[in-house]
């Protein structure tokens, strides 16, 4: 059985795992990293979106052995104890999740937009959050969320 | 959701991989894994071991290679996108790319894969064959050029032989006064495409000298438009071009499936075709 | 001064756990030594199952288990249907893993149990099953045939109810107009984003089970119908959910076996679903064919409406699937007066997935119908759509008003909702760019679409569903406790899956008791803390469990009032309750909830009767359904040459009453239209001939994704329900209810000059290309 060494959320992990095990299910079953849920089998719905090596990638359409030696960042990984992400805090104020289950991946998508384009039009976010679906909401608040955490990340970079 | 059990050898060459791969006939090249891990996931295939190549040096990387861009297999669309070898030298690559399922899949799913995996309803292999790439092909006896007419034989089989490993493609660059266009007709922006229709199009004193166009979709592999990229030669923009653009669906076996009988999709290749050349051609 | 809370938008308490991924989802949680259930499932849609072979399987390492139907058969029971709607409906047997025949292509035949998910999938695939094909039923009006192969021995009609009001012959004799049409309400597939899963345990006597399920109230009392074992020994509780929209308003065959299979090995088990797996077996919605007659006068006033539907019930009835068209029963009159009415309906048997609730559950089918045909009517006499719908539209000043279907409407204001609208949406304007476009012969068309609707919902008076044969009623229940250092825990029989009761209930009780926003907590979902409750759909949470809650809370004051008149020596008639204290009139004196609860629990000095607690418990159940409705707008630009639609905007003017939270109530109609958007232009689960689902995952079953959608504009009218003392209405359906016939009209408006009246759900481009090659010829 192959070894693996994958930081996450900014520990280390030595594991021994089957080839054929899923990322999402290295995170979730054996390091506990339930915060990353899975909405599909066909990679479409990327409610298991993390950052691999800094890129979202969906964790279901990864093998564990595939993330070898790279960094891995979940929902459970951004902000500070005690701090969330501005994005985060943006999607809070916004009103952009009801029952959650997207929220993971759909932050994680849009953390991920910003590093094109911190500023993105309302047609750029929609477009670059193609790949995670949510049947909550109606994408209004999301899209609104995602302008609102750019501001802020724009901000945070700006002021530091 | 969960593959059954394979084998997983991560060598350290090409030549190793070829060799790996020539061992075994059940054993299939992983790339980026965003064709394959679906279909291991829904336990629709059941290879006896993966031959990983993604973090093959040999494979990976963008060449501008003066008459030609050279996309290695592992190059990711998202860096195939956003390389200014592809904007400039092959642009209707990158437009195409950009078509490609969603951010974080391009993230991982490599060009190469892609191409090899020979979905007819993907974008990409519409694009090299309207663009006449040539394939770049390593095995064990050495390295061989494939033709992008040759190169697509079935439904997702391509001419690679066991043992056999894509390396990358030649996208030769066309010269001056080539303009460039990806249509793309689909439900939702996560669906396949209904179908599609990559357009390279020669404009010379006002009237199209040379075009040349990629269906998608549109058969078992993808298929160039010849009835219309004949007729266009010589011919004004205007009515004419429609014209042409009626042969599009000339010599082409489109599917049937939940989202379009075959007759909707000629009609559409019809269309898509003509919005495609007229706006390669520069007359949105 | 104290802000009000009621009105505010508050930010909700539950995101910061769902937004750092410390979510209790059902397949988050874990038990020592947990095993991994994994069903085989069937691949014919129905067969006789000749044998199950599980041996194979229960050799293979990690396996503990492997069991087949037959396995099952003594104690298994049968999945209940608890809505016989009438009294000599065909209810047949459904076990939960199927014995002897499958009726549908994912029924369970045999399961396994593992030490983890990657050994039972393995372990699955080592099961041989013997099946004797048998004919698919798959059609409903061929189901119905005389000579059509039966689903089940009694055949494949379900029931038939023919409901009447009025003098329909009269109404259609010699009527001016009449519009006859026949609308498919294609069958959809809920795809909420979480999976369910089911999690049981046991220590030998009691149970547990986690389910992602709507309704753990119902969910015990049912298991312990089923499988006999006593209710006061199953536990159920309901974690994070990650939406429902009815599919999680079900007793499911896995939530029983998973229970039987704790009990019979002694062993924590789960199971959780994968999404191809619940496209087949989550139940289905929709799915009915709608015969509509609608007779009116040349001015366009209505005279009656006759419906006829047939509904694909699926292969077994489950909790309330006969229910679902019969919600639809009163509602094709919806906003509109007339002389007569005529409702029919008969439920099918087809070897399909069953059928039950999905977001709006009868309601937007009849909506649906009515809206469209309402269209019809202003096309066939030239009349502009909206100028219709005034025509025959209970007027404001009329309510209260009882319809012809014999629902009391309380309250309402269809002008002020549509005038409002209409302003936003720029109604004018888009006529006018329409003219143009069709004079031109533009290949792109504008069309415009309105829907009037309203809905009946806060399920439901308990009289009212006695009467309509429901095996349940429909109160809500809550408990509020003040606790010692004047915090407040609010437990609610209510079962949220993302609606923000926890934000919304503490807005309530905030005003109520005048205590902090913050100050309040909200319990729910555990049978054992929440013992009392009839859980979450129909928009009936805050309508009858948000007044439950006002209840309790007044209770909680009644006490505290009697404890505060003791300790301040005055009568309880000479206080007054304001800003969380009770103040003695015309004096400085005055004891707040929080120190009175501090005083109830040192219990140093109670007056006589009073207990030493200052908690509460309330039932509300309410007189009436409450209704609200709105107005939706939608332009579409309809590409001819593709059949391509695209909605360019889209106006939801909505009254749900008084508004608790805006945030809340704006994101449920949001969420709503997209769901009903999908509805018109995306879903549909597709079955072949042979009863294969062809859309079992979400590459062939469309959602539409942020790209996919446009922004939706939103605003509201406010006229408060007078059937409860919150004023509220609910807004859990509306915008799914509403949207929907909104897309299809503007589509069919765009299209009506080529001679086009309807274009059947999903209009898909290729539908719509076909409706114009069609006239073309």
């Amino acid at each position: 059985m192959p070894r693996i060494t994958v930081i996450v959320d900014g520990v280390t992990y030595e594991e021994d795992v089957e080839p054929r095990v899923l990322l999402v299910h290295l995170l979730r079953e054996r390091l506990g990293k339930t915060g990353t849920p899975i909405g599909c089998d066909t990679s479409n719905c990327g409610a298991c979106t993390v950052l691999l090596d800094g890129k979202s990638v969906k964790s279901c359409s990864v093998l564990a052995v595939q993330a070898d030696g790279c960094d891995v960042v979940t929902i459970e990984g951004l902000g500070t104890s005690g701090s969330m992400h501005p994005m985060q805090k943006a999607f809070h104020e916004e009103h952009a999740l009801q029952c959650g289950y997207c929220t993971p991946g759909m932050v994680m998508a849009a953390i991920d937009l910003l590093r094109d384009d911190p500023d993105p039009s309302e047609e750029t976010i929609r477009q670059g959050l193609e790949g995670n679906l949510c049947r909550c909401t109606g994408y209004c608040n999301i899209v609104r969320a995602v302008r609102k955490g750019a501001q802020e990340m724009g901000q945070a970079v700006s002021t530091s | 959701m969960i593959p059954a059990q394979f084998d997983y050898e991560r060598p350290a060459s090409l030549a190793e991989a070829c060799q790996a791969l020539a061992e075994d006939d059940e054993a299939k090249v992983l790339a980026g894994g965003q064709s394959l891990l679906p279909l291991l996931r829904l336990r629709l295939a059941y290879p006896s071991k993966l031959v990983d190549v993604g973090r093959l040096d040999e494979l990976k990387g963008v060449h501008d290679r003066g008459d030609h861009v050279f996309i290695g297999a592992m190059a990711t669309h998202d860096e195939v996108m956003r390389s200014p070898a592809v904007t400039s030298g092959c642009p209707l690559v990158a437009m195409a790319t950009s078509h490609v399922a969603d951010p974080a899949i391009r993230h991982r799913g490599t060009f190469g894969g892609s191409l090899a995996h020979s979905d007819p309803a993907g974008d990409l292999p519409a694009v090299v064959l309207a663009l006449d790439g040539v394939f770049v092909a390593r095995s064990a006896q050495g390295e061989r050029e494939i033709p992008a007419a040759e190169f697509f034989v079935d439904y997702l089989e391509s001419s690679l032989a066991q043992g056999e490993i894509l390396a990358g493609v030649k996208i030769p660059k066309l010269g001056d006064g080539w303009g460039f266009h990806y249509e793309k007709f689909h439900r939702t922006a996560q669906a396949w495409a209904i179908v599609g229709v990559a357009a390279a199009v020669r404009r010379s004193n006002g009237a199209i000298t040379e075009a040349r166009i990629g269906l998608t979709n549109m058969g078992p592999t993808p298929l160039r438009a010849r009835a219309t990229e004949a007729a266009l030669r010589g011919v004004e923009l205007g009515d004419a071009v429609r014209q042409a653009c009626e042969q599009a669906a000339e010599d082409t076996s489109p599917p049937s499936d939940l989202h379009a009988q075959p007759d909707y999709r000629r009609h559409l290749a019809r269309v898509l075709t003509h919005r495609a050349v007229r706006t390669a051609a520069g007359s949105p | 001064m104290t802000v009000q809370e009621v009105g505010q938008p508050r930010r909700r308490k539950e995101d910061a756990r769902l937004l750092t991924g410390r979510t209790q989802w059902t397949d988050n949680l874990t038990r020592p030594g947990l095993l991994h259930v994994m069903f085989l499932r069937s691949p014919m849609a129905h067969a006789r199952i000749a044998s199950v072979d599980v041996s194979a399987a229960r050799g293979l390492p990690g396996v503990v288990a492997a069991f087949s139907g037959q396995d099952f058969a003594a104690e298994q029971g049968s999945l209940p249907c608890a809505w016989p709607v009438t009294e000599d409906i065909v209810i047949p047997d459904h076990p939960p893993m199927a014995v002897d025949e499958v009726r549908y292509v994912g029924e369970a035949v045999a399961c396994v149990v593992a030490t983890d998910r990657y050994r039972a999938a393995d372990a699955l695939d080592a099961i041989e099953v013997e099946y004797e094909p048998l004919p698919a039923v798959v059609d409903m009006n061929q189901a119905l045939a005389p000579d059509s192969p039966k689903v089940h021995e009694a055949g494949n009609k379900a029931f038939n109810v023919t409901i009447t009001s009025g003098d329909v012959e009269a109404a259609f004799r010699d009527a001016p107009v009449v519009i006859d049409r026949t609308y498919v309400q294609q069958r959809l597939i809920p795809s909420a984003m979480e999976p369910r899963a089911v999690m049981a345990d046991t220590d030998g006597e009691s149970f547990t089970v986690w389910s992602s399920t709507q309704i753990p109230h119902v969910l015990r009392v049912m298991l312990a119908v089923v499988t006999g074992i006593p209710e006061h020994r199953i536990r159920v509780i309901a974690p994070d959910v990650g939406g429902g929209f009815g599919s999680k308003l079900q007793v499911t065959a896995e939530e029983v076996l998973c229970l039987l299979l704790a009990r019979r090995l002694g062993k924590p088990v789960k199971w959780t679903e994968s999404r191809s797996e619940g496209n087949l077996t989550v139940h289905h919605g929709r799915d009915q064919i709608q015969h509509v007659r609608l007779a009116a006068d040349a001015d366009g006033r209505i005279r009656g409406l006759q419906v006829d539907l047939l509904a694909d019930m699926g292969a077994y009835l489950m909790l309330v699937t006969p229910g679902i068209p019969m919600l639809g029963a009163q509602m094709f009159n919806a906003i509109y007066k007339m002389d007569a009415y005529q409702f029919g309906c008969t439920g099918v048997f087809t070897t399909k997935m069953p059928t039950d609730a999905y977001r709006g559950a009868g309601r937007p089918e009849a909506t649906f119908a009515i809206e469209r045909v309402m269209d019809e009517l202003a096309a066939e006499l030239g009349m502009d759509p909206v100028e219709v719908r005034r025509r025959n539209w209970i007027k404001h000043e009329e309510f209260p008003y009882t319809t012809i279907s014999g629902l009391t409407y309380d309250s309402g204001n269809y002008e002020a909702a549509t005038e409002k609208a209409l302003a936003l949406f720029g109604y004018d304007k888009l006529r006018a760019e329409q003219a143009d476009r069709r004079d031109r012969g533009d290949p792109v068309q504008l069309g415009i679409g309105v829907s009037t609707f309203t809905e009946m919902c806060g399920l439901a008076p308990s009289r009212m569903l006695g009467e309509a044969n429901y095996g349940a009623g429909g109160w809500e229940h809550a408990s509020v406790r003040m606790l010692p250092t004047g915090k407040v825990e609010v437990i609610t029989g209510t079962s949220p899956h993302g609606q923000g009761h926890v934000t919304s209930w503490s807005q309530i009780v905030s005003d109520a008791l005048g205590v902090p926003f913050d100050d309040v907590t909200v319990l729910h979902g555990d049978t054992a803390i929440a013992h009392k409750g009839m859980d979450t759909y129909g928009s009936r949470s805050l309508v009858i469990g948000g007044v439950a809650v006002v209840k309790a809370c007044d209770k909680v004051k009644e006490k505290a009032r009697r404890l505060a008149a003791h300790l301040m020596e005055c009568s309880p008639d000479d206080l007054e309750f304001a800003a969380g204290a009770f103040k003695v009139r015309g004096t400085e004196q005055q004891r707040t909830i929080q120190e009175l609860a501090y005083a109830a629990f040192t219990a140093h000095d109670l007056p006589e009767g009073v207990e030493a607690r200052l908690d509460s418990d309330a039932t509300f159940d309410p007189d009436n359904y409450s209704f609200p409705h709105g107005t939706h707008l939608c332009a579409a630009e309809v590409d001819t040459e593709t059949g391509m639609v695209k909605i360019r905007s889209y106006v939801a003017v909505d009254d749900v009453g008084t508004v608790i939270n805006p945030l809340i109530v704006e994101g449920q109609v949001q969420g709503g239209i997209a769901q009903g958007i999908a509805q018109a232009l995306f879903e549909e689960a597709v079955y072949d001939a042979d009863g294969n689902l062809l859309t079992t995952t979400m590459a062939d079953y469309l959602l539409p994704s942020a790209a996919d959608l446009p922004n939706f504009t939103l605003d509201r009218t406010q006229t408060p329900a007078t059937s409860n003392p919150l004023g509220v209405k609910g807004v859990g359906e509306a915008g799914t209810i509403a949207s929907t016939p909104a897309v299809v009209n503007a589509i069919v408006d765009a299209l009506r000059p080529y001679g086009i009246h309807d274009i059947r759900m999903p209009c898909t481009p290729e539908r719509v290309w076909r409706a114009l090659e069609g006239v073309r010829r």
